[in-house]
C-alpha cells in the first residue's frame, strides 16, 4: 500500500508542489513565500516534499536517522513553527485529494489509507514540534548563562576601594546575585569603599531603587562603605519624581568623581608625576 | 487614539518587554529623553504590580491626540484581587510587599493623567497619560 502511495505521490509530483505552493502563498504571516525568489522556492519546494515522502519508499516504518535529517533541514529552511506546520497539513491534504482523483483512493479503501496517512505524518509533525522545542530551551539556556556572565562581578581598582559597574536590566535574580558578590568581594578584596556604577542599567524603577538600598545597607553593616555612582539625568529626575530617599549615601554622576570621592574617604589623592 | 500596542505580563521578563515598546513608542511621538525615562519607569512600575500583585495582566500602549497635542497613554489591566484602598496605595511608603512604597505615587509625579479604577475581587485598570509639550 504504501508503495502505491509513493508511486501516485511521485507521478503527481509537479501538480501536488503547484497547489501547495499556491495555498502556502495565502499563508499571511510569512514572508517567505512572498519575497523569495521563485527557483529558490521551487528547489526548497521540492526537497521539502523529497523529505516528505522519503520514509514511504522504503518501509513503514520510519527511519529515526532520516527523520533527524529531515527535521535538520526544515529547521535550518528558517521557518516558523507555526508555518511548517501549516506546510504538512496542506502537503497531506493535497496528496490525499490527488490520491482520491486519481483513483488510488475510493471508498473501499479509505479507513485503511487514513490509517497509513496518519503514520507517516504524525511522526514528521512530532519531531519538527521536538525539534523546536529543542532548539529554543537551548537559545533560552544559553542567553541566561551569557546575562549570567553579565552580572555583577566586584572589581579591585585600588587597595580597599572596589567597583561594581552594573550594565541591563536588574531582576529579581541578578539582584540577589548582585548582593551576593558585593559582600563576598568586600570581604575577600577588604574593601573598605564599594563604587556602584549604575550608567549601564537603563531603568531604576522602586524594584532597583530598592535592591540598591538594601545592598548599600548590608554592604554598611559588614563595615564598609557604598558609593551610588554613574547617575544620568533623566535618571535623577525619575528618581526624585519617584520620591525615593538616597540620603544615606553618596552619589555621583560619574564614576570618575565617585572615585576622587573614594581615594577622598582613604586619605589618597592621584598626582601628576613631574618629568 | 491610534497605533495600539501591547504586551501581556506574565512573567519578569514581559516587564522589560513592556518597557521597551514604551520607549520605542516616546521615542516615535518625539518625547526627549529625560521624558522618555519617566515613562518607561513609569511603565515597569505599572507592569511590576501587575507582576507582584495580579500575577497576569496587560499592558497597553497607545499614542493619543487631543486638543493639538500629542500624548502617550499607558493602561495597565489586570483581573487580579483589586486595591482594598486607593487612597492608601496613593501615599508614599505604603506597601503591603514590603517594597518602598513609592510606585503609585512615583507613578502619578511621572506621568501628567493619572486615574486608577480597581474593584476588589473584579481588577484594577490604571490609566496614564504623559504629553508631549
Amino acid at each position: 500500500m504504501n508503495k502505491k502511495m509513493a508511486k501516485c505521490i511521485h507521478e503527481n509530483l509537479d501538480s501536488i508542489l503547484e497547489r501547495w505552493e499556491y495555498r502556502m502563498k495565502d499563508v499571511e504571516e510569512e514572508r517567505f513565500f512572498h519575497f523569495m525568489p521563485d527557483e529558490l522556492i521551487d528547489k526548497t519546494s521540492r526537497e521539502f516534499a523529497e523529505l516528505m515522502t522519503s520514509n514511504l519508499q522504503y518501509s513503514e516504518a520510519i527511519n529515526p536517522e532520516k527523520l533527524a535529517d529531515f527535521t535538520e533541514k526544515v529547521v535550518r529552511f528558517g521557518w516558523s513553527i507555526k508555518f511548517v506546520n501549516k506546510s504538512i497539513e496542506n502537503f497531506s491534504d493535497i496528496t490525499f485529494e490527488i490520491m482520491e482523483e486519481e483513483g488510488v483512493i475510493d471508498q473501499s479503501n479509505v479507513r485503511e489509507y487514513m490509517k497509513t496517512f496518519s503514520k507517516w505524518i504524525s511522526p514528521h509533525r512530532n519531531s519538527i514540534i521536538d525539534a523546536y522545542a529543542v532548539e529554543w530551551e537551548r537559545t533560552v539556556k544559553l542567553q541566561r548563562i551569557a546575562l549570567q556572565e553579565l552580572s555583577a562581578s566586584l572589581i579591585p581598582v585600588f587597595e580597599k576601594i572596589s567597583v561594581m559597574p552594573l550594565v541591563g536590566t536588574i531582576d529579581t535574580e541578578r539582584a540577589k546575585l548582585i548582593m551576593e558578590n558585593i559582600l563576598d568581594g568586600v570581604v575577600k578584596q577588604r574593601a573598605e569603599v564599594v563604587l556602584l556604577d549604575i550608567t549601564g542599567v537603563p531603568v531604576v524603577d522602586t524594584m532597583v531603587a530598592h535592591h540598591i538600598i538594601q545592598a548599600a545597607d548590608a554592604v554598611r553593616l559588614i563595615g564598609a562603605k557604598c558609593m551610588l555612582v554613574g547617575i544620568r539625568p533623566e535618571i535623577a529626575q525619575t528618581i526624585v519624581a519617584l520620591g525615593i530617599e538616597l540620603k544615606d549615601f553618596t552619589t555621583t554622576s560619574t564614576l570618575q568623581r565617585g572615585m576622587q570621592e573614594a581615594l577622598k574617604l582613604t586619605n589618597r589623592k592621584i598626582v601628576e608625576v613631574e618629568n | 487614539m491610534e497605533c495600539r500596542s501591547s504586551v501581556d505580563i506574565f512573567t519578569e521578563w514581559d516587564i522589560v518587554a513592556a518597557r521597551q515598546l514604551g520607549r520605542n513608542e516616546a521615542k516615535s511621538i518625539g518625547f526627549g529623553t529625560v521624558d522618555q525615562a519617566r515613562i518607561t519607569t513609569a511603565i515597569s512600575e505599572l507592569a511590576r504590580n501587575i507582576y507582584l500583585y495580579a500575577g497576569k495582566g496587560n499592558i497597553k500602549i497607545e499614542r493619543t491626540y487631543d486638543n493639538n497635542q500629542y500624548g502617550i497613554t499607558i493602561i495597565a489591566s489586570d483581573e487580579g484581587p483589586g486595591i482594598a484602598d486607593v487612597r492608601k496605595v496613593m501615599n508614599d511608603g505604603y506597601s503591603t510587599s514590603g517594597g518602598l512604597g513609592a510606585g503609585m505615587p512615583g507613578v502619578r509625579r511621572l506621568m501628567d493623567e493619572f486615574n486608577v479604577q480597581s474593584e476588589q475581587g473584579v481588577g484594577t485598570t490604571i490609566t496614564a497619560v504623559k504629553w508631549l509639550r
